[in-house]
């Protein structure tokens, strides 16, 4: 097992069963994000519950017409200001790095791991594999075994939340949101779209099937697609004519795109990025934004003219031709 | 009565109407005010009943859509920004200061007419259809997506952000510029220090909302690409626009209410606020700290991870003063004399659910929960303790403290006591709830929801509608009181401020002698020797 942390009972673990009306997270950040919360809620009841006993002993001591010694009220000074200031500070100063080197785990990239596409869209999640199965409003992913979403919204702002990994995430138009999930334990959890985006907002839910490793290479089977994704975005490429000019025999100019993938790439900018799958698509939308070193800025844009759904199969493609020699 | 005042020196509406006067413009927006709250909170009354079930069983999508959006445009922007500034601050600010009225009183009835006139356009836009964007207007929904009238109540806010900026102009140049002789900055009662810190909050960060307004009118009418991506946009550059100014309105919120709370604290317990220059200056800092914290909103929407990093330790200091005022609050009790009158429940209240509200802000700054909690029934939880448990409360605190001055009457304590524990028991089982639904994970905005949600959606509409019942109770008793009332002294609760030094209601000139200042603030005689008639 990648990821030795045990999620459901063993010693260690059990006081997340005793936060009440909480259930365990089934993602290894889901423990981190529990005992934060766990963390949170002892810091605010001790807080609350000095306030509230002070409050009620003064209610009660010094109320008008009790018979209590009320001298020296007026001598006071600024010492005990300044601790509680202090305190307060520091204990938020611990509280904000415990919260967030725990945010940088949860959006943290693995290497090697598996990757499904979401597009999303009023009112909808779309999930591809990059096999070329595709599902609405689920996503099945194996147990114990990270996998990257890549995600993109066709209209509005939407937001992939899954209450049971302790994630979330908008889903901006016009940029690819990446976001890593890995679940601990099988079974069938809540997916939510947590930004308002109109009139079936709540409906937009589903469901994130988690199998084992086994079952869901069966399952990818099973959904027989008629083609993998990477092949369809070859079609797309071109049907769209991209070969004309970024084909090796092309008369124009234009860059290569076998094993561009995930390498770096010089810009006419003198900076330097690498072709990800944001690079890819910013690349077929707003061509000119970011020119290759040593090419014209030729090449026209494509926006309006693919879909997300589209968009993705030729980063897809383009992938995949990392891979032939 | 033989003596006139600010009520009975004129009888026409013209007088009302055309009025320069700090105290009848304070009416009129008070009048105005309350209509709106009842119109924000019967929005929210038909959603909590709408949510009694996880089917939509009593409204439409759309419907419930408009309805919330018209609950938080309402509510923000015609309740809660000009509740206690406009109506507490208008009338009670010149008296505590000793002057016969605000600095500009002709801009200050202007004020009132562009509130009105914002709150009509607004008005027209939920008769005429409604809006379904949410109160934050996100983009690109409002600019090309929802087919509702998101023009029409764009420009009410609009229009309504200028009658802010007056108001806060109004109030600083009146603060500088009115005092009486001898209130010296360190001799002004705290209500004034946060309603001036409240104020340049209102000036600074309000253009910054008709900007984006602007923007907005500008991409939806005319296709210019400022924040939809396929026209060249950034859909993050509205929030970021939008939550520069509305961050910091949730402190021109709440600022008041601290202000209010600390004149009820020290008046019930016959003592000065404990550390007078902390709590003084712990109201600029907020104001101060308050711009710096907006990206806190958007942790989740691919901001980068130093932004988010810098924005939650800022969300995390700006707690600080705010935390600092909750323990001088509790200090003033220490040793006090301590009565509970209606207004010191509703202070005690505000003690409570303020820190319940600010507790749970840290869990929202910190970063990794926030990932779980942002966009869920805890940030709506959140924000209502804040907004009503701390903001409302303090409001209706501070109303019955000055019903006496404003009206020159005295109300049922009975029935004002009553009405405190009501709405006190009535808001904690209205959203504690919401705090367990949200951490379970019940997205906001919501319609229809799963049947596990139930349970504690039934609860927070049960308590919704004790809620309901309680704040309609002060309508009566307050109304009553208005007409059969008993004749309120000078100064019903030994009070030392100037406010108090003259006539209830006051005399349309407020003072008969120029009032002069000779010593600090809540100098509090130690018991309430002179027995309140307020009983």
């Amino acid at each position: 097992m990648r990821f030795p942390r045990q999620v459901t009972g063993g010693g260690l673990s059990m006081w997340r069963q005793w936060i009440p009306f909480w259930h365990p997270g089934v993602s290894p950040e889901g423990g981190d994000v529990d005992l934060l919360f766990a963390g949170l809620l002892l810091a605010s009841a001790l807080v609350l519950g000095l306030l509230f006993f002070l409050l009620a002993l003064f209610c009660v001591r010094y109320r008008a017409g009790n018979e209590v010694d009320r001298e020296n009220h007026e001598a006071k000074s600024w010492h005990w200001e300044v601790s509680w200031t202090t305190a307060s500070l520091l204990c938020f100063l611990a509280l904000f790095v415990w919260g967030a080197s725990v945010y940088l785990e949860l959006y943290r990239r693995l290497p090697d791991e598996l990757t499904a596409f979401v597009v999303a869209k009023q009112w909808m999640w779309k999930v591809q594999h990059p096999g070329g199965q595709s599902e609405i409003n689920a996503l099945h992913m194996p147990v114990d075994r990270p996998i990257r979403l890549v995600m993109a919204s066709q209209d509005v702002i939407h937001s992939f939340f899954i209450p049971a990994l302790r994630l979330k995430h908008d889903v901006v138009p016009g940029r690819y949101q990446d976001l890593e999930l890995t679940a601990q334990k099988t079974g069938h959890y809540a997916l939510f779209c947590a930004e308002y985006c109109g009139t079936a907002h709540s409906g937009m839910i589903g469901e994130v099937v988690v199998m084992e490793q086994a079952d869901f290479a069966n399952w990818l089977t099973q959904q027989a697609p008629t083609s993998s994704l990477a092949d369809e975005g070859g079609a797309l490429f071109r049907q769209l004519g991209c070969g004309g000019c970024h084909s090796a025999g092309s008369k124009i100019h234009a860059p290569q795109l076998e094993g561009i993938y995930g390498s770096p790439v010089p810009l006419s900018d003198g900076t330097t990025v690498i072709a990800d799958d944001k690079y890819i698509r910013d690349s077929i939308l707003l061509p000119r934004s970011q020119i290759a070193a040593g090419y014209e800025p030729l090449m026209p844009s494509f926006e309006g003219k693919v879909t997300e759904d589209q968009l993705l199969r030729l980063v897809l493609y383009i992938k995949s031709l990392g891979r032939q020699p | 009565m033989t003596e006139l005042n600010y009520l009975t020196a004129n009888y026409t509406l013209r007088s009302w109407f055309f009025t320069t006067d700090h105290k009848r413009i304070a009416i009129l927006y008070f009048a105005s005010l309350t209509l709106f709250f009842f119109i924000g909170g019967a929005g929210a009354t038909a959603m909590r009943i709408e949510l009694a079930t996880p089917q939509a069983d009593l409204v439409s999508d759309d419907i419930y859509n408009r309805l919330f959006t018209m609950h938080g445009i309402i509510m923000v922007w015609f309740f809660l920004i000009p509740s206690i500034p406009n109506t507490l601050g208008n009338f009670i600010a010149p008296l505590m200061i000793g002057a016969r009225d605000l600095a500009f009183p002709r801009l200050n009835l202007l004020s009132w007419y562009i509130f009105m006139l914002g709150g009509s356009v607004t008005l027209f836009a939920i008769l005429a259809g409604g809006i379904d964007t949410g109160w934050t207007f996100y983009t690109p929904f409002s600019t090309l997506y929802s087919n509702s009238y998101v023009m029409v109540a764009a420009a009410g806010v609009f229009i309504a952000g200028f009658s802010s900026i007056l108001t806060g102009l109004n109030f600083i140049v009146t603060i500088h510029r009115l005092r009486a002789p001898g209130l010296t900055w360190y001799r002004l009662p705290l209500f004034l220090w946060s309603l001036y810190a409240t104020s340049v909050i209102l000036v600074l960060a309000t253009p910054v909302l008709a900007i984006t307004l602007v923007l907005i009118a500008v991409e939806r009418c005319f296709g210019v690409g400022f924040f939809d991506p396929r026209i060249g946009g950034d859909p993050l550059l509205f929030q970021h626009l939008f939550w520069f100014y509305s961050h910091p309105a949730v402190y021109i919120m709440i600022l008041p209410g601290m202000g209010v709370i600390n004149e009820l604290i020290s008046c019930f317990s016959r003592k000065q606020v404990f550390g007078y220059k902390f709590v003084a200056w712990a109201s600029l800092a907020i104001a101060a700290l308050g711009f710096l914290v907006w990206g806190h909103h958007m942790f989740v929407t691919g901001q980068s991870l130093v932004a988010s990093l810098v924005f939650s330790f800022m969300s995390f200091v700006v707690a600080v003063p705010s935390a600092i005022k909750v323990f001088n609050w509790t200090a003033t009790l220490h040793k006090g004399s301590l009565r509970f009158d209606a207004p010191m429940l509703y202070a005690l209240a505000f003690i409570g659910l303020f820190t319940i509200g600010g507790l749970t802000g840290l869990f929202l700054a910190c970063l990794a929960f926030d990932v779980h909690a942002t966009d869920t029934y805890f940030v709506v939880a959140h924000f209502h303790y804040i907004m009503v448990g701390g903001m409302v409360t303090a409001y209706f605190g501070g109303l019955h403290y000055w019903w006496p001055k404003i009206t020159g009457r005295l109300y049922s304590e009975y029935w004002a006591r009553t009405a405190a524990v009501l709405i006190f028991f009535g808001f904690n089982l209205t959203f504690f709830p919401q705090f367990i639904l949200g951490a379970e994970g019940m997205p906001r905005r919501y319609h229809v929801y799963p049947p596990e949600f139930q349970l504690w959606n039934v609860l927070s509409s049960g308590g919704a509608t004790i809620l309901a019942a309680a704040y309609l109770l002060p309508l009566f008793y307050l109304g009553y009181s208005v007409f059969f009332g008993a004749r309120a002294s000078a100064n019903p609760w030994d009070a030392p401020g100037l406010e108090w030094q003259t006539s209830s209601p006051p005399p349309e000139h407020n003072f008969d002698i120029q009032p002069v200042v000779t010593r600090a603030p809540y100098q509090y005689s130690r018991n309430f020797e002179a027995e309140p008639q307020n009983a």
